[in-house]
């Protein structure tokens, strides 16, 4: 199996003032291509610390991270950006759509950073809602969308540039049961599809349908 | 790709449509004055520019009073030019006319009823030159004649009755000057569109010295002799009057001035005028730019989170960076070309609100492509300018950070 995320004793300390915050301490993670990995975890045990750690969206206190074959640490910011546009799709709980533009517009957002020209953009945009399901909902902007559809499109924003890990924090925290199950068969579904996934959940019926489980207490993995 | 940032720049402007107005509106003003104001004075220039090229570069021209104020003491209390002065200049080698001018602002009256003109006398012998400089062509009777005694050419508003009651015809006659002197109207001139040319009232010199009580000059107009050195000319007939005068050297009691150095004399103070006004709707650009730069702070801060979003999806800081350089940028092009538009209508308002009430048609807009094209170059930059610090902010963002906000 091909490693493509390997976590070497990373730890994440926030400073506030006096106060030592250990979010993440230790973590040895080793993730392969195709994994399906829940985090559970109670509030404030690092989970999101840990994620936006794997999606280079932070940089760890101490500790290596691998992605593929570099070390982030060696990396540019920009080099981080292109990494985070082109191998990561993000997925949050609060959906994190851009209010001003519309689903196919968010859609398109990502693969704008990567300078793919714009009928080529619009066309995948659209394939991708298509196969979430909301075509018909293409030039409705996130406040006209229920929750479980602003997901969907943030699902399909993910994948806008075909990247090969997914990470989700609580995708379905702010979705009903029903809905959130939807959302879990569509992940499933991309798994199947060779995509990597993690994904945050304090929902234990949620993490069963991942592959695998890692629990989290007090920055450190169990 | 930065077509992309622009549709995005807009779209954000659009969105908040009454702030992005309202942060516009500074900018617009500023555009709007500086389009207007160099537009007029463009127009200003070039007309003033044409009719010095009318007059030549052979002419000289001497009138009384000193360059600058002399120290108190100094002066020589009246100055005078007179026909002694035209004989002095006739002598001199290089002239090829003389002729002393009068300009007074003097009454005329038509059957009873009084009105003030614009009384010319000119002698004969230079009369040609100050039709060609002033463009005056006769479209009625005929122009005056050498040895004309108490005849008169009148300007288009005295003989078409805008000033008097009633029109006044060729073989008319009226009183000119205080002692209601008679002169036989032979000539009308064509509409020139400013009031003093159309209220001028123009006769043979001698008549005008005692129509109006006087032997004394106006000014006194030379026309320098082709292949000579108009300056050396114009020095030659300072020293001369000077000597006679038993003036000093800087002390003169009368200004000699070639056409060149009245056009360049005009140039300069108009250069100045102009530098003033622009300065003055610069202060303005200033406060637009001002206006934009807070308007960007807030919009950083407004869209800390989006920003996050945007950096998670693969956005560089550069492109943080871009997106909201040109945001700033739009709206001040978009501001730009409202002041464009603005400046265009005021400046074009400005030459027919000239024409009508001040009856000039010196003041007429004029619209260069640097000016349009610079003005919306300009207005672009003020816009980037100003959204620097606030889009360098909003790039130096961390992602969590960001994302985090609220
Ligand atoms: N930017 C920060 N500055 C200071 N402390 C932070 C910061 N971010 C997180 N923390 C702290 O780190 C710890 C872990 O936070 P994290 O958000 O990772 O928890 P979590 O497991 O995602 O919790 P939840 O399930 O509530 O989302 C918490 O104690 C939190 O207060
Ligand atoms: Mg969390």
């Amino acid at each position: 199996m091909t490693q493509i995320l390997h976590l070497n004793n990373v730890c994440k300390t926030y400073f506030l003032g006096e106060e030592k915050v250990s979010a993440v301490r230790n973590a040895n993670i080793r993730i392969n291509k195709g994994d399906f990995i829940a985090i559970m975890g109670p509030s404030g045990s690092g989970k999101s610390t840990l994620m936006n750690l794997v999606g280079v969206l932070d940089i760890p206190t101490e500790g290596e991270i691998f992605l593929e074959q570099h070390n982030i640490a060696k990396l540019s910011e920009s080099d981080l950006a292109q990494i985070r546009g082109r191998k990561i799709g993000f997925i949050f709980q609060q959906f994190n759509l851009i209010r001003t533009l519309t689903a196919k517009e968010n859609v398109m957002l990502p693969m704008m950073f990567q300078n793919i020209p714009s009928e080529e953009r619009e066309k995948r945009a659209l394939m991708l809602l298509e196969q979430i399901g909301l075509k018909d909902r293409s030039n409705h902007r996130p406040g006209e969308l229920s929750g479980g559809q602003q997901q969907r499109v943030a699902i399909a924003r993910a994948l806008a540039n075909n990247p090969d890990m997914i990470l989700a924090d609580e995708p379905t925290g702010n979705l009903d049961s029903k809905t959130g199950h939807e959302i879990i068969l569509l992940l499933k579904n991309l798994n199947k599809k060779g995509k990597t996934i993690i994904m945050v959940t304090h929902d234990i019926n949620v993490a069963k349908e991942a592959k695998k489980i890692i629990h989290i207490v007090d920055g450190e993995i169990k | 790709m930065i077509l992309d940032y622009f549709k995005l720049g807009f779209k954000n402007i659009r969105t908040r449509r009454l702030r992005s107005w309202l942060t516009m509106l500074g900018i617009f003003i500023g555009i709007a004055a500086v389009v207007a104001l160099i537009s007029l004075g463009q127009g200003l220039q070039m007309a003033v520019t044409q009719q010095f090229q009318q007059l030549g570069k052979d002419k000289i021209f001497i009138q009384p009073g000193a360059v600058t104020m002399g120290a108190p003491g100094t002066s020589s209390g009246v100055s005078t030019l007179t026909d002694h002065d035209v004989k002095i200049i006739e002598g001199i080698r290089g002239v090829e006319r003389v002729g002393g001018a009068i300009f007074k602002i003097g009454q005329v009256e038509y059957r009873g009823e009084i009105k003030y003109g614009y009384i010319t006398g000119f002698s004969f012998e230079t009369q040609d030159l100050i039709d060609e400089a002033q463009s005056y062509k006769i479209v009625s009777g005929r122009n005056l004649k050498k040895d004309d005694k108490y005849k008169v050419v009148i300007g288009y508003g005295l003989a078409s009755g805008d000033i008097f009651q009633k029109s006044i015809k060729i073989g008319d006659k009226i009183q000119i000057g205080k002692n209601g002197q008679e002169f036989v109207v032979v000539g009308t001139l064509d509409k020139i569109g400013n009031p003093y040319d159309d209220g001028a009232v123009i006769i043979p010199l001698e008549s005008a010295q005692e129509a109006l009580n006087t032997t004394d000059y106006d000014m006194i107009t030379i026309q320098v002799k082709e292949g000579e050195d108009v300056n050396k000319v114009a020095e030659e007939i300072k020293t001369r009057l000077r000597k006679d005068r038993g003036e000093k050297e800087g002390e003169e009691d009368f200004r000699v001035q070639t056409s060149e150095q009245l056009a360049e004399t005009f140039n300069s103070i108009f250069a100045i005028v102009q530098a003033v006004f622009i300065g003055i709707a610069a202060i303005s650009l200033v406060v637009g730019g001002v206006g934009i730069m807070n308007t960007m702070y807030t919009a950083v801060l407004e869209r800390t989170r989006e920003i996050g979003i945007m950096k998670a999806v693969g956005a560089r800081n550069s492109d943080i960076l871009t997106l909201f350089l040109i945001e700033s940028g739009t709206l001040g092009l978009i501001g730009g070309v409202i002041g464009i538009i603005l400046g265009v209508l005021l400046g074009m308002g400005a030459s027919f609100f000239a024409g009508q009430a001040l009856g000039t048609n010196l003041l007429k807009a004029y619209f260069p492509a640097y000016l349009i094209v610079g003005a919306l170059l300009f207005s672009f930059a003020v816009g980037c300018a100003s959204g620097v610090l606030p889009a360098i902010q909003a790039s130096k963002l961390k992602p969590v950070d960001a994302l985090r906000y609220e």
